[in-house]
């Protein structure tokens, strides 16, 4: 495949998005340009979704819903907010949000990091399946919600119901917690924790903070294991 | 679905702008409601002991010089309307019940879309990009508006069921989603005195809200009642005579998003709709929190 380290612009006020989406797809087992800038988004949806190349995306400003959802193997970057569903069944690669994230970032992604550096809005990481997310700042209510496996850290603080209903994902927060929801507990925090958060903030490039100031949150195992008293 | 947007300004430039601004939002809501489409727009103070109206009548050669000949008999002056499409905004020298009272019992075909101050509201069936240049939103100039772009869910598409709608004196409400319990809040408010004119959802949170606030509520509690006795989903944008507001259900499922400049604040459904405005780029962006009233107020009205 061809190296080149020519940056592909596209100007999204003159280009239709289903031909920027379409050019990228394209990509997918074939030559064509490694790096992209994508300039004058606007708030538009589903900005770069369905990748699976090895390619860098930059979107500069802001994206709407879904930007970059299903990705594979991409680095997509936003330089702006992103609106809903950011990164949502994201299976590899990585999404970089520099500002805020709204409601379901990385909802049921199965592998991949998704990093928000800015806050993340309510529903952050719902059924996640596998994804790795790190928010720098806070996030919403109804995070990880019914999360099945992955990890979601947080340098900030929770919104309430934080957990409900989850099955084997991994919480890090380092704040406040609004709320727990059902079935969610505080756990201890060991070793091999402390690795995952450690490896993950590294990884992301998040400096500056401290693994001891985070606690960890999972399932109590009482509500998704069969036991009668849980039935109707 | 339904789009929302709110524009706030806090400088002559977006003032002199504003009809021009709003438009264009509205017409980034255009896939999110293409039934009808309304704005309520502040300006134009009507003096001191005076009413400003807004009437429509859904017979587009509907002949206003009527109206404003009885208005003038009845309560004297000059109420020339200025007219904008199928609706007309009189100014009466009166006080707002006996401005309202005098039109339906005169005009009973006439429907009072608002009455107070400031407030203006306009809305109609049809696409929202069609009706902002129907209604000529671009002349206008004002401190502050809001629009509403409709998907109708629980309703007829109709003038009347489309947003904003009228909660009182200078304020109104648009809303994203639906309410669940309005028939029997309905026939509750109805026995407080509160008229309703459609089977509309919306129009049932705005006359709750009408009567919280004839009640002596603030639009903070107002605002925090609704999460006791309304049932539904709902984000609400409030227009007031100085400012507005912004209040999400506690699940906050339908969407909001609030931008702010040294020059505007403003609120919509998607950011897409925020994205035209000047310095939208390097505005302070956040979504916000549910169950939470967001007021600003003391516009340049």
């Amino acid at each position: 495949m061809s190296t080149t380290t020519e940056i592909e612009v596209v100007d999204l006020s003159l280009t239709p998005l289903r031909e920027l989406n379409q050019r990228l797809h394209d990509l997918a087992g074939a030559d064509g340009p490694r790096s992209w800038r994508i300039t004058n988004p606007s708030g538009a949806h589903n900005i770069a979704c369905g990748l699976d190349a090895d390619i860098d995306v930059v979107v500069e400003g802001h994206a709407g819903y879904y930007c970059a959802g299903m990705n594979k193997q991409a680095r997509v970057r936003i330089t702006g907010t992103a609106g809903q569903g950011v990164a949502e069944n994201m299976m590899s690669g990585r999404v970089t949000v520099d500002g805020n994230a709204s409601q379901a970032a990385g909802a049921t992604a199965h592998g991949g990091l998704l990093h928000v550096r800015g806050d993340a809005s309510s529903r952050c990481g719902i059924s996640l399946k596998g994804a790795a997310i790190v928010v720098e700042g806070s996030i919403g209510h109804m995070s990880a919600f019914m999360a099945q496996t992955g990890t979601i850290v947080v340098c900030g603080d929770a919104g309430d119901a934080l957990g409900d209903s989850m099955y084997e994902a991994h919480i890090y927060v380092r704040g406040a917690v609004a709320g727990l929801g059902a079935d969610c507990i505080e756990k201890e925090l060991r070793d091999v924790h402390r690795a995952e958060l450690g490896g993950l903030l590294a990884e992301a490039g998040v400096a500056g903070v401290d693994v001891a100031d985070f606690k960890r949150y999972g399932s109590a195992r009482n509500l998704y294991t069969f036991k009668i008293d849980n039935t109707y | 679905m339904c789009g929302i947007v709110g524009l706030f300004s806090k400088s002559d430039a977006i003032s002199e702008r504003l009809g021009e601004l709003l438009s264009k939002m509205l017409v980034q809501m255009n896939d999110r409601g293409p039934d009808s489409a309304g704005v309520a727009v502040y300006r134009n103070p009507a003096p001191a002991g005076s009413t400003k109206l807004t009437l429509n009548a859904a017979d587009p050669a509907f002949h206003w010089g009527a109206v404003r000949d009885s208005l003038a008999a009845a309560f004297g002056g000059d109420p020339t309307p200025d007219v904008r499409a199928t609706h007309a905004v009189f100014v009466v020298a009166a006080d707002e019940a006996d401005a309202t009272a005098h039109v339906r019992a005169a005009f009973p075909e006439v429907r009072v879309m608002s009455a107070g101050s400031v407030i203006e509201i306009y809305k109609e069936v049809g696409l929202p990009s069609e009706f902002a240049t129907r209604f000529a939103l671009e002349d206008i100039k004002g401190s502050h508006a809001l629009g509403h772009t409709r998907m109708a869910t629980e309703s007829k598409v109709t003038t009347l069921g489309s947003h904003p709608f009228s909660t009182g004196h200078d304020v109104c409400l648009v809303h994203n989603g639906s309410l669940s319990n309005h028939n029997g809040l309905r026939e509750n408010l109805r026995r407080e005195g509160i008229e309703f004119h459609t089977e509309n959802d919306t129009e049932v949170g705005a006359g709750y809200l009408t009567w919280r606030l004839r009640e002596g509520a603030t639009l903070e509690e107002g605002l925090m009642g609704c999460l006791d006795d309304l049932d539904g989903f709902y984000t609400f944008a409030i227009g007031t005579a100085d400012g507005f507001a912004v209040f999400r259900d506690p699940i906050a499922c339908k969407p909001a998003v609030m931008a702010e400049t040294d020059d505007w604040v403003a609120m919509a459904s998607e950011f897409r709709a925020i994205a035209v405005l000047p310095g939208a780029e390097s505005a302070r962006i956040w979504e916000p929190a549910p169950a939470t009233p967001y007021v600003w107020e003391g516009a340049r009205v």
